[in-house]
Order: structure tokens, then C-alpha cells, then sequence
């Protein structure tokens, strides 16, 4: 009964993960194209000493970074509002309006996006009265993309943890004397740091994978996603992209294993 | 804590605001399939049914569809199958191991998409050598299906007893008789609410379906990605984005309404991580 559905998933999901660590090991005969066995250190070395994959590793980073700070800028008052001063019926309106774009195609989402941000588009007629502009396609439309795109992601998990705070405690707190900012503060913020770093979780981890994105409205933007496609496809280099792909799994992994302590990951 | 009214509509408005960013940009292409404007600048022009005609004579909007769906199906069927297995084995036996299996099943949700693609494809060419198709498209879908189907029917077992099981056991039913007559029917709803949400999951899939689909194959997402940046099909591509947002979005309703409403929250993981 087990070895079904076990077996699937050591066979084509354990055995993938394991094969890809060591595809990195290995090179490409330059003449056939073909992967050869032989191994080698030198796809890893170059991925961490040359400086364009130190670059593009840092601009990915910092993608990342930003996308996940806008998301918990935005996510964090929506998901007060729902949880703590939205009425009941409200609520639940609310949770679903957030619920449902998130299962539209993550495609789809670029691709609006890419036409939000097109010349002549909904964002030029919208800042023209403000003097502002379209940013146009590069690493500042990718950070907005991907800032929309991973929203709810970011407002869910936080939605629940104001939800756990129970509204006693809140009362209690105000009882005692202390103005809604110092509640904040001091009582609400501490219970929420678990939703909120399972929040970024996704928001980083996710923009840490990226390409489709960086394609679409990227320009010629560059991340580690995009590096790892171009060298399945069209550089035809697996062991090259296998070794660029073990840099975000590092960076998830390390990431995980310093939130691990504030039980972020039973919030998932 | 008393907020006062003055704070309480401030965060009102930067909710609304903030819904309004989230909704707009899918309105747009929405209102851009029925724009007159080849260019589809702001604000639309005209009203035009005309595109929404030429989706439909496409040959390869019709063959990416019918793509679609045989994946979706078939993927869907599969993580059924194995989905409910692995939740049965999981939460009524205790053996040596389970926790590794507990572990092994949240994997393909963890990491990346990219990383998923990446791997499976190193799977399929370099080490299996077997040549990428709709097949191998699947495989790999079924690979994250089956998350959700798993989630659905283990938090339903968890709530049934087992005393049911038994007593059909002790009445002198046979294993499949049991699970025909007694547990099946108790899982309906949440194999058909898995099975939605594995649905959706596998048709509007990009990322992991750019690495294991074969060339000269195409699905809806990888038809609207090869056509993307070919002005003269944008309008058409507006048509197609519109089917996918509908039909990622009709299952998940149903499956929310058949199941309740952690169903939602749930599949988003599993949707999250797989991108």
C-alpha cells in the first residue's frame, strides 16, 4: 500500500535531488555536447568565484530582499485589518478576496504585469498626472512583479497569527494603560514573529527561484533562475546549471536552518 | 486595545487600496481581450469580440488546450491514486520509517520550482536518457499533485474513526469491501476537493512543465510563453490568460465550497512552492 506512492517519490522526486547534486560534479564534452562523467570541481568554482555569478547571485539576493520587505510593509496592515477590525461576515470575505487571486495563474500574473507596465500602459496614464512614469522593463519591474505576484503568500500566514492573538489579551492591555502602538509593540509583535517569518519564507524563497518573471519583465535583467534555464536550454550545460541551482538551495537551506528556532516552520 | 475610528478607517482604506492593487492587473487583461487596440494602451479604445473568435479557430490554442487537459487529467488521476495511499498508510499504520515518508511528502513543496524542473530534467535526459514528452510532463506533475490530494484526504481521515473500519472488518467484510462501502464514501468530498485543486494546480503549471515537456510539445502556459513576445499574437495571448485565470479559478471555488476553507490555504502552499 505504501510502496505506490513511496516509491514514486524516492524513485522520481529523492533520486532527481540526489542525481542533480552530482550532475554538478560533472562536465560537458565540449565537442559532442554530451554530459561526460568525468568529475570535477570547476562548475562549482566558477559559479562562486567569477565575478558575473557573484553579481548575479547578489542582485538575486537583493531582489529578494526587497520583495520580501515590500510584502511585509503591505501584508501586515491588511492582515490587522481582517483579523482584528473587520466584522465576522467581513472577514471571511476578505480571506477569500485574498484566497483567489493567488490561484490565478502565476504566468498570468507576470504577464499582467507586463502589460501594467508597457508604454502607453494602465502605469504611464495613472502617474502622468503626477509627473511619474512607467519604470519600463528591468530589475525595478521585476521587484514589482514579483512584490505583487507573492502577496498573499506574504498576508495569509500574518492573517492567521493576528488571528491567534487572542482579543483578551489585547484588552487586558489597554486595561493596563497602554496606547494601541505600545499593544503593538509589546505584546502583538512578539506572538507574530513566527506568521511573519513563515511569510517571508515563501516571499524570499520564492523570488530567490525566480526566471519566468525576470523574463517577462525583466529586460535583460539576470538571476540565478534565469542562469540555470538558459543553461538547460540553450547553452545545453546541465552539470553548470545543476551547480548554479545548488546556490539558491544553499541560500533557502542556510535561511531555513537560522528561522528553525522561532517555530516559523510550523506556520507553514 | 481600543483603536480609535480615525486609525480603524486608515487601515480600512490601505485594505481596499491594497485589494485594488491586487485585483487590477488581472482585470486588465481581462478588459484588454475585448480591446479594440492592437497596442492595448490605457484607455482602451473600442469593444471587440474578434479576438476572443481568432483564440477559438487557433489550431494551436486548440491543440495546447487539449494538451492541457490530457496532463491535467491524467496527472490528476495518478496523485489520486497514490495521494490517498500514502495518506491512508500514513495515518493508520505506525511503522518504522513513517516519520522519514512524513518528511519525503513535504519535499517537493519546499524547494523551488526551478529546482524541481531542474532536477527532473537531469533525471529524464542525463541519467534515465529518456526523451522529454507529455509524459514526462506527468511524471513531474503528478510528483506535487499528490501533495494536495494527501493534505485533503489525511485531515479528513484524521477527523473519522477507525472504529467504522473495524466493525465493518468484524462484520466479515474483506479490505476492498471495507473501502468500497465504508471508508470511500467518507472520503468523497475530500478526494473530489484534492482532486480539483490537483487539477489546477497541473493545468496552469510553467515552471516545472518548461523543464520536462518535449520539444514540438505544447501546453496552454507554454503556448502563452512562446507566444508572449510576438506582438502580433498578443491578442490572442490576451484571450488565452483569461481561460487559464477562469479555469484555475473555477476548481478551487468548488473544491473551497466542497471542503471547507482550509482547502484553499492549504493547495496555496503546495502552489507556492512549486513556483
Amino acid at each position: 500500500m505504501l510502496t505506490a506512492p513511496a516509491g514514486w517519490l524516492v524513485l522520481v522526486y529523492i533520486a532527481a535531488l540526489a542525481a542533480l547534486l552530482i550532475t554538478a560534479f560533472w562536465t560537458v564534452d565540449t565537442f559532442t555536447g554530451q554530459v561526460s562523467t568525468v568529475w570535477t570541481t570547476e562548475n562549482i568554482v566558477t559559479v562562486l568565484t567569477d565575478p558575473v555569478y557573484q553579481r548575479i547571485t547578489l542582485r538575486t539576493l537583493w531582489i529578494a530582499i526587497a520583495v520580501t520587505v515590500i510584502d511585509m510593509i503591505l501584508a501586515l496592515p491588511i492582515a490587522f485589518f481582517i483579523a482584528k477590525v473587520a466584522g465576522a461576515r467581513w472577514e471571511k470575505l476578505l480571506v477569500v478576496a485574498v484566497l483567489m487571486p493567488l490561484w490565478a495563474s502565476y504566468l498570468v500574473k507576470a504577464y499582467a504585469w507586463r502589460n501594467v507596465l508597457a508604454e502607453g500602459g494602465l502605469l504611464e496614464w495613472l502617474g502622468a498626472p503626477i509627473g511619474l512614469s512607467s519604470p519600463g522593463y528591468g530589475e525595478t519591474a521585476v521587484i514589482l512583479t514579483l512584490s505583487y505576484i507573492w502577496l498573499p503568500y506574504m498576508i495569509l500566514p500574518i492573517y492567521a497569527g493576528f488571528d491567534r492573538v487572542p482579543d483578551s489579551l489585547l484588552e487586558a492591555s489597554g486595561d493596563l494603560g497602554a496606547k494601541p502602538l505600545t499593544t503593538m509593540r509589546l505584546v502583538m509583535l512578539p506572538l507574530l514573529v513566527p506568521s511573519i517569518i513563515a511569510g517571508t519564507i515563501f516571499t524570499f524563497s520564492l523570488s530567490l527561484g525566480d526566471y519566468i518573471t525576470a523574463q517577462i519583465v525583466g529586460g535583460t535583467t539576470q538571476m540565478l533562475g534565469t542562469v540555470v534555464y538558459a543553461n538547460v536550454g540553450a547553452a545545453n550545460n546541465l552539470p553548470f546549471a545543476a551547480a548554479v541551482s545548488l546556490v539558491p538551495i544553499a541560500i533557502i537551506m542556510f535561511y531555513l536552518f537560522v528561522v528553525r528556532r522561532t517555530g516559523a516552520l510550523n506556520n507553514l | 486595545m481600543r483603536l480609535s475610528r480615525g486609525a480603524k478607517v486608515v487601515l480600512g482604506v490601505i485594505t481596499a487600496l491594497v485589494l485594488l492593487f491586487i485585483y487590477t492587473p488581472l482585470m486588465l487583461v481581462v478588459v484588454n481581450s475585448f480591446n479594440a487596440d492592437r497596442t492595448f494602451g490605457w484607455p482602451p479604445k473600442g469593444f471587440t469580440l474578434e479576438w476572443w473568435g481568432k483564440a477559438f479557430d487557433s489550431p494551436g490554442v486548440r491543440d495546447a488546450v487539449v494538451s492541457s487537459l490530457w496532463v491535467a487529467l491524467v496527472a490528476t488521476a495518478i496523485s489520486l491514486v497514490l495521494g490517498t495511499l500514502l495518506a491512508m498508510s500514513l495515518q493508520r499504520y505506525a511503522f518504522f520509517g513513517r516519520d522519514v515518508i512524513s518528511l519525503l511528502v513535504i519535499l517537493p513543496i519546499a524547494l523551488p520550482g526551478v529546482v524541481t524542473g531542474i532536477a527532473l530534467n537531469n533525471m529524464f535526459t542525463t541519467i534515465l536518457g529518456v526523451p522529454l514528452s507529455l509524459w514526462t510532463v506527468v511524471i513531474a506533475h503528478a510528483t506535487f499533485c499528490m501533495v494536495t490530494v494527501f493534505n485533503n484526504v489525511i485531515a479528513r481521515l484524521r477527523r473519522m474513526s477507525a472504529g467504522l473500519e473495524e466493525a465493518s472488518a468484524d462484520l466479515g467484510a474483506g479490505v476492498f469491501t471495507t473501502f468500497g462501502l465504508v471508508t470511500f464514501p467518507q472520503l468523497r468530498s475530500a478526494l473530489l476537493a484534492g482532486g480539483l485543486l490537483a487539477f489546477a494546480l497541473s493545468f496552469d503549471e510553467i515552471i516545472v512543465t518548461t523543464f520536462t515537456i518535449g520539444a514540438g510539445e505544447t501546453t496552454l502556459p507554454i503556448w502563452i510563453l512562446q507566444n508572449l513576445f510576438r506582438p502580433n499574437q498578443a491578442p490572442v495571448v490576451n484571450v488565452v490568460a483569461v481561460v487559464l485565470i477562469v479555469v484555475s479559478i473555477v476548481p478551487i471555488w468548488l473544491a473551497q465550497r466542497l471542503a471547507g476553507d482550509s482547502v484553499g490555504v492549504s493547495g496555496a502552499r503546495v502552489k507556492a512552492a512549486k513556483a
